[in-house]
């Protein structure tokens, strides 16, 4: 029997297809274009001399004998660079009362962190300046270090920035319905406080940069492994005093960013700078140690929380403090408090209760800066409510599962406000869960758990709901101030041979954005995928936009690409009324074809149009003007944010004499709404949950009490390997977007968001018949030990 | 590769390939000892890129013929100094002759360093968290050295000092490893406790013993990842000896490892716990052990 037809079975139907990435091939015959293989005629190379002491003053530095060496072009310190480049703030106008010192590319007179870049020299190769180095003497004189965040709580403590009133760098509070009303008449109350180490991203190719400055033109030139262009090409010429238009900044491939290329770097600025000194091309690729203690970190959060319920298991209230530190400065330009934001605003978010306060408290100390990271703040809002959730479970004997589908918000009734102010169009926890639960085999696990129990071998299951936040307004930035946009632009154009480019601003990072754009405009248009070329991530070629972040890449940039289209549709439709003398609504394009509408007989290729409007616009009639290219541009309205939802599961064994957690199988069912191509969306799934699974167990930037970084190499830094991850199981509900014609949501930070949670809970659930339980992420064999009291 | 690449960052040094033992230990010498054999590089290469180590002259000594090859010597089988440690995996030799060696073979790092990386290599850096060294003590294996005044074997025993310091004199080489020939009533076995799959062990241990039926003759324990230097469990051994691998005995073993081992302080595996760590893993190896391994 034949299944029934469906929208796929139309040609060129390319929306929820399983397509391959076209550049992947490129990609995997080591053809890709990574900026740390570039080479440019008469380019120099930059090392920075760096910071050993987490603080102290700058009494002087001596570089003569570096710029006697041969081979150095130029040794700059702070106060080189601060003559043309202006400072910069890391702040932003809607965080009422956020302070944070202003940053230049290298530091005047104090370092805040170990491993801060203090130096620059530029040479002839990185071995010589790195020579160059060894031979500059600077002298420090230690100032008091803020290290621990109790310590910088300290009234009259040590401060990071000597002159301020204390180490805050920012506080907010949501105080929503009556919540010591609830408190006091709740039937139950279970208390937490949870620890989240820092980690960092780790990408495979270290931040790179080469800025090529022609002093003849005037013109910038930046080569950057980053994810937002436009934001970089507004903050150089904004800086360095160049015009717009001069300066160019192009991403071609990444060798991963996960957020953390979107961020103002000291050392990227310096290059920058460096090149202008010059007149020359300065190439700057971080080597692991110097991403390890100068790419941002993440989390790093201290959350006390208390949940209020009935006697029945309704959840009455919540009522959270987190702390968070995040190094010596906020991170420009989008700061370091949105991670602490977002935890406070999504803690809860799948359930029902009204009654919530929150405070946050953002702290400055001597450590590099903390920002923004794959799934910004999701794993600790989610981790805090999932494991108050359980937590309530075993005291009012419910299943995980039951008291879940007891306090989620039903599927039927969105729209819904959270008590922090977010507003959710449509999620689906309730079919999630019901779907995770056949899923799982959950009935089958917990049998199975129980049955080795008796044979002293502890498995654990865990779930954890969660709601991502993607497809970001100008809510996120723009209200602030930032000259970050939240609109992508798009170009399309049919070429003289009747295929299709389409520049567009959001850019590939190795997700497949420049695939699901193919897919988008074939579908739309009506020709086949290889037919249509993507181009991103040049300045001065590509529309701007807001490019690659808080999964927006397919919500907006994906809408972008789908109305453009259907105007250059519209536009070739017409042209081709004009010639086959019919109505443009009569007709339609079908695989490269101009086809009747009604009857799909072909007509006229459509490079046939192309030909005809490119070569011979004298055979069409008098007043005609072909518009074979349209721009395009699109905003979200509506709703601010495009929520998603999901629900994770996994099951776990702890050896309970090594306190070793083998991870044995993880679960999602994830709504993105409309799924462009499902392989791709599961990837990104499958890349997320892993990057979440090394948050859980493994990844940790350990300091000393002096404020160093202890574990700053891939020997010492544990990311998670092929062999320790598990079989990662997908499914799927779809509840589209209505503010977009396209449907979509975002799925990039979906994995990252609730994975952590779920281990916790799962291995909280495995000691359970200890009595013991793990309250800090990561969850290391040191941690499991210590709460079975095993030495 | 390109000098010019941003990769190359170790301070300039010159470049010796040696084609015999006496032409490396010249270029030892002439150096003023201002010299690194490399032959694997899996330790040296990166100590050079991060500029902590900084020679004049590397000796290339991957081409020194004498220096390669397994075979039977008497009662020994010798393992050429060259042998990477992929070749544990590989050859006849080793799995008849030295299966304790291959047992480990799998835990050393990863496939691409184990293509490289090379026995003598391993010895002579004496890491504490690596699995050879530890395991030529378990083999009472004998290292032979060549240097200015000769050639010497130092038993195992007495080769790993402390931290990174061996019996080997600044310019030495080890040219090959003795092992003596495993018997049939023999018996071994082999484990670590480690986060991840190749990583550096939170706790490894290996053991070779010989059994006079179902009494333990004799048994060699060597413990890694525990100490500054590889460690044999010698209280443990002598709670062993003589008595057969019950309950009692497993037990009496891992509480004499806290004579044995000396866990420094880490701040992310106390003392405490790495001894802990070590009883289990005992316990547990010689569960398999009495199993017949």
């Amino acid at each position: 029997m034949t299944a029934p037809l469906t929208s796929l079975d139309r040609p060129n139907s390319y929306i929820g297809r399983s397509l391959p990435r076209p550049n992947a091939k490129r990609l995997l015959a080591g053809r890709g274009r990574y900026v740390s293989d570039l080479r440019l005629p008469r380019m120099l190379y930059a090392a920075f001399l760096r910071s050993p002491h987490a603080h102290a003053k700058i009494v002087s530095i001596r570089t003569d004998e570096a710029r006697a060496l041969e081979g150095v072009h130029l040794v700059a310190t702070g106060a080189d660079l601060a003559k043309i480049c202006t400072p910069w703030t890391g702040t932003l106008d809607h965080f009422k009362g956020m302070t944070s010192a202003p940053q230049l590319p290298l530091p005047l007179d104090r370092v805040v962190w170990a491993g801060q870049a203090v130096v620059a020299v530029v040479a002839e190769n990185r071995a010589t300046a790195e020579d160059a180095l060894e031979l500059i003497e600077v002298d420090y004189e230690d100032l008091p270090i803020v290290v621990d965040i109790d310590v910088a709580r300290e009234a009259g403590g040590p401060l990071v920035n000597p002159g301020t009133a204390s180490n805050i760098c920012f506080r907010s509070q949501i105080d929503s319905g009556k919540v010591d009303d609830a408190f006091a008449h709740a039937a139950h109350v279970v208390e937490e406080e949870i620890t989240f180490g820092r980690h960092t991203a780790v990408t495979l190719e270290p931040r790179a940069i080469v800025a090529d400055y022609d002093p003849a033109a005037g013109m910038l030139t930046v080569h950057h492994g980053t994810q937002t262009p436009y934001q970089f090409q507004d903050l150089y010429s904004r800086h360095y005093g160049i015009p717009e238009a001069r300066v160019r900044v192009i991403a071609t491939d990444i060798g991963g960013s996960f957020g953390m290329k979107l961020h103002v770097y000291h050392e990227d600025m310096a290059v920058v700078g460096l090149s202008i000194l010059l007149g020359r091309p300065v190439k700057y690729v971080a080597d692991r140690i110097e991403s390890f203690v100068s790419d941002i970190h993440a989390r790093d959060h201290r959350v006390r929380a208390r949940m209020a319920l009935d006697a029945k298991g309704e959840i009455l209230a919540m009522d959270v403090l987190d702390l968070t530190a995040i190094g010596a400065f906020s991170t420009y330009p989008r700061t370091s408090v949105v991670e602490g934001n977002q935890v406070i605003r999504l803690i809860g978010a799948p359930y029902r209760f009204r009654n919530y306060r929150a405070t946050l408290e953002v702290i400055f100390q001597n450590k590099v800066q903390t920002s923004q990271y794959r799934a910004v703040g999701h794993p600790i809002a989610c981790a805090v409510t999932e494991r108050m959730v359980d937590m309530a479970a075993v005291k009012l004997g419910l299943d995980p599962f039951a008291i879940r589908a007891q306090n989620v918000i039903p599927d039927d009734a969105y729209p819904q406000t959270s008590p922090t102010g977010y507003r959710f169009e449509a999620l689906s926890h309730q079919a999630c869960l019901k779907r995770l639960h056949e899923l799982m085999n959950y009935e089958g696990l917990r049998a199975e758990q129980a049955e080795l129990r008796k044979r002293g071998i502890y498995r654990g299951i865990g779930i954890a709901t969660f709601v991502e936040i993607t497809n970001p307004s100008p809510a996120f930035y723009g209200v602030g101030g930032a000259r970050i946009s939240s609109q992508d632009g798009a170009i399309v154009s049919l070429t003289p041979s009747g295929e299709v480019r389409c520049l567009i601003s959001v850019t590939e990072q190795g997700q497949g954005t420049e695939a699901i754009i193919s897919q988008i405009v074939a579908d739309q248009l009506g020709l086949a995928q290889e037919h249509v070329k993507v181009i991103t991530g040049d300045t001065e070629v590509t529309p701007h936009g807001g490019a690659t972040w808080a999964c927006r890449g397919a919500g907006i940039g994906g809408e972008t690409a789908l109305q453009a289209a259907r105007a250059l549709k519209r536009n070739i439709l017409e042209i081709a009324a004009l010639i086959l003398q019919e109505q443009p609504s009569a007709l339609d394009i079908v695989d490269g074809d101009v086809v009747d509408a009604g009857t799909r007989n072909q007509r006229m290729p459509i490079a046939e149009i192309a030909r005809i409007a490119y070569f011979r616009s004298d055979t069409l009639p008098p007043g005609t003007q072909a518009q074979l290219t349209v721009s395009h541009h699109f905003a979200p309205q509506g709703y601010p944010f495009a929520f998603t939802n999901g629900v994770q599961g996994c099951s776990l064994e702890v050896d309970v004499d090594t306190g070793l957690i083998k991870l044995l199988k993880h679960f999602i069912v994830e709504d993105c709404g409309r799924v462009i191509n499902p392989m791709l969306v599961d990837e990104q799934l499958r890349g997320g949950i892993v990057q979440g699974l090394g948050a859980a167990l493994l990844e940790e930037c350990r300091y000393s009490e002096t404020g160093q970084l202890v574990n700053g190499s891939l020997a010492d830094y544990l990311v998670p390997m092929p062999m320790e991850m598990p079989d990662i199981v997908i499914a799927h509900v779809e509840t589209p977007t209505a503010d977009t014609e396209l449907g979509a949501k975002g799925v990039g930070e979906a994995g990252t968001a609730a994975a952590s949670a779920c281990v916790l809970n799962a291995v909280n659930d495995a000691l359970a018949p200890f009595g013991a339980a793990v309250n800090s992420i990561p969850i290391t064999p040191t941690k499991v030990l210590k709460a079975l009291k095993r030495f | 590769m390109d000098f010019e690449e941003t990769a190359v960052k170790a301070r300039a040094f010159s470049y010796f390939r040696a084609a015999t033992i006496d032409q490396a230990l010249d270029a030892h010498a002439r150096a003023g000892d201002d010299a690194r054999f490399i032959a694997g590089g899996q330790s040296l290469v990166p100590a050079l890129s991060l500029r902590l180590q900084a020679p004049r002259l590397l000796i290339d000594i991957t081409h020194i013929a004498e220096l390669r090859g397994i075979g039977r010597e008497g009662a020994y089988l010798r393992i050429g100094a060259l042998t990477r440690h992929c070749e544990m995996l590989t050859e006849p030799l080793i799995a008849e002759f030295a299966p304790l060696l291959h047992a480990a073979a799998p835990f050393v790092a990863h496939p691409a360093i184990r293509n490289r990386g090379t026995f003598g290599g391993s010895v002579a850096l004496a890491d504490p968290a690596s699995e050879f060294p530890a395991m030529t003590l378990a083999l009472d294996a004998e290292i032979e050295i060549a240097g200015a005044s000769g050639r010497r074997r130092v038993r195992a025993d007495e080769f790993f000092i402390d931290l990174f310091e061996t019996a080997l004199q600044p310019g030495e080489l080890i040219t090959a490893i003795y092992v003596p020939l495993f018997k049939a009533d023999q018996r071994f076995v082999f484990d670590e406790l480690a986060r991840r799959r190749g990583d550096y062990a939170l706790v490894g241990c290996g053991m070779l013993a010989t059994f006079a039926s179902d009494r333990i003759d004799d048994i060699r324990i060597s413990f890694f990842s525990v100490g500054n230097r590889p460690t044999r469990a010698k209280a443990a051994e002598a709670a062993l000896i003589g008595f057969g691998l019950d309950a009692e005995h497993i037990a009496a073993a891992q509480a004499a490892l806290a004579g044995d081992l000396a866990p420094p302080e880490n701040d992310e595996v106390p003392p405490a716990m790495r001894l802990h760590l070590a009883r289990v893993l005992l316990g547990r190896l010689l569960g398999r052990l009495g199993e017949g391994a």
